[in-house]
């Protein structure tokens, strides 16, 4: 389990994370939201360690992170795994060696079982036949998909996904969105996930975070999102007539159901 | 940590930070064998990348030297053989070291803080981290490393092609026959000059791979920024080339 405990962030002069405290759920699809400059990013950064906060407490498993040193904070970094928002692939390895660096750089496992590895997971993510591409000549969903792979390689028990459909087409966005639901139900893995992606708030959200001017400004679920009233939250995710009018029906077929 | 590269100070903030870069990127590797590797690919880089141009600059620098030294000592009562001697000493003590350096600060400097700055601004750095490898000494360590070991080959190539480009221009200009020349190389030989050759390149190799490092490794913000760091890279390392250049002639000589 992932708590996180009256998290600050400022740089310089400038507040950007002001006393965030939630739970992200284990084993399920966590969810942080808001406007661009809402403090997503750095929230999420300062979860996985790559900033500091300036003050709060960050707790893997009740381990407080931030005041772990870096051997310690190594140790749990094995159990992370992170899909960036370029997917952030090594540029001079090819899909198959960006897969196998985490297992090449921190198991003893052979040549034979390293290559089995990567070839399963590569398969999970329905990327076979791309191992010797480099990053520069495949696309940006494929991209993405190795990204993924390099992050659950070394089965982490957490995955942190920074925008995983920034850049890609609605259909590549589901297909992404698919796999990581698929993947953190199969591996029983906690995801979080920073997100614009409103497909994916309605569709994916088992826990929802929103942020708003660097405060947490309401927690929920996908079922709830439809149900509240803050009026930041339903600006931001029904920001569009079409998608007011989408959140009405909703609630009409919810009020009919109960 | 990614967290340094957004803090900003003044000079004594950078020169602390990078010793700290310095400190760190010696640290003991998590994997000995994948750091070999890396070892390897940038002394491939560094030493076989830049040879041509090692080759092609050092012999145009001995030719001209053994020119204009011969159209200076034709108008005295020195003997030609001399030209030989003069190229041969400051190939070796200043020519070859420190000429090959500012053409390396160019080449490899550059190329190494628009590496690492491409590195961070497209979240590869931060890949690496979050997986728990020390980026400092599985990025930059290696990089030192390589270049440390692969200068002085460069510039010991260097100093042997500018002697033998002025023998060249020697004969070709007609002031100064290849024997005379020869004898002019093989009048005396001092030991001590080679060491002094070798140290220089070793420390100048090391200046222009970690300012230019650390140029890269803590480049944040656009693109522009990228062509920012490569330029600060390429003239800090100049500069420092030629400080210490001076400080190791003080010191060796």
């Amino acid at each position: 389990m992932i708590e996180v405990k009256d998290l600050y962030k400022s740089f310089g002069d400038q507040q950007v994370l002001k006393g965030i405290t939630t739970t992200f759920l284990p084993g399920k699809t966590n969810l942080i939201i808001g406007q661009s400059g809402s403090g997503k990013t750095v929230m999420l950064k300062c979860v996985v360690g790559l900033l500091n906060p300036t003050e709060g407490h960050v707790l893997f498993d009740g381990q407080d992170y931030v005041s772990m040193d870096l051997d310690e904070k190594n140790k749990i970094r094995q159990q992370l795994g992170m899909l960036f928002q370029g997917s952030a692939l090594f540029d001079s390895l090819t899909v198959e060696e960006n897969v196998m660096f985490p297992l090449e750089m921190f198991t003893k496992m052979s040549k034979s079982e390293k290559q089995d590895r990567v070839n399963e997971v590569l398969k999970r993510v329905n990327l076979v036949g791309a191992n010797k591409k480099f990053p520069s000549q495949i696309s940006g969903g494929m991209q993405k998909r190795t990204g993924i792979a390099r992050a659950i390689v070394m089965n982490p028990k957490y995955l942190f996904c920074d925008e995983p459909n920034s850049g890609l087409d609605p259909q590549t966005s589901i297909v992404v969105d698919e796999l990581i639901k698929e993947i953190t139900e199969e591996y029983n893995i906690t995801t979080v996930i920073n997100t614009h992606d409103m497909n994916s708030v309605v569709t994916h959200g088992e826990k929802i975070l929103f942020l708003y001017k660097g405060n947490k400004h309401w927690e929920g679920d996908k079922v709830s999102l439809f149900e509240a009233e803050n009026k930041e939250l339903l600006d931001f995710i029904f920001a569009s007539d079409f998608l007011k009018e989408a959140r009405n029906v909703r609630l009409d077929k919810l009020k009919k159901q109960i | 940590m990614a967290e340094y590269v957004y803090d900003s100070g003044g000079p004594l903030f950078h020169v602390g930070r990078y010793v700290l870069m310095v400190k760190r990127s010696i640290a003991k590797p998590e994997k000995a064998i994948m750091y070999w590797k890396e070892t390897l690919r940038q002394m491939y880089n560094i030493g076989v990348g830049s040879v041509v141009i090692i080759l092609l600059i050092s012999f145009f620098i001995g030719a001209v030297s053994s020119f204009q030294f011969a159209y200076n000592l034709s108008k005295s009562m020195v003997p030609m053989y001399y030209v030989g001697y003069v190229v041969k000493e400051s190939m070796i003590l200043e020519l070859a070291p420190t000429v090959s350096c500012l053409i390396l600060a160019g080449k490899v400097g550059s190329n190494l803080a628009s590496e690492l700055g491409t590195m961070r601004l497209t979240e590869q750095i931060d890949a690496y981290e979050i997986m728990g490898v020390n980026t400092f000494s599985y990025l930059i360590g290696p990089k030192i490393l390589a270049a440390v070991t692969m200068v002085p080959f460069l510039v010991t190539i260097a100093a042997i092609t500018g002697i033998w480009g002025g023998m060249i221009s020697g004969s070709l200009s007609g002031y100064v026959s290849s024997n005379d020349y020869l004898q002019g190389v093989l009048m005396t030989f001092e030991a001590k000059n080679i060491v002094v050759m070798l140290v220089k390149a070793a420390v100048f190799g090391f200046l222009l791979t970690s300012i230019s490092c650390y140029q890269g490794f803590y480049a944040h913000g656009s693109a522009l920024e990228i062509g920012k760091a490569s330029t600060t890279a390429v003239v800090l390392s100049c500069v420092m080339v030629l400080f210490a250049d001076l400080i190791l002639a003080w010191l060796l000589l």
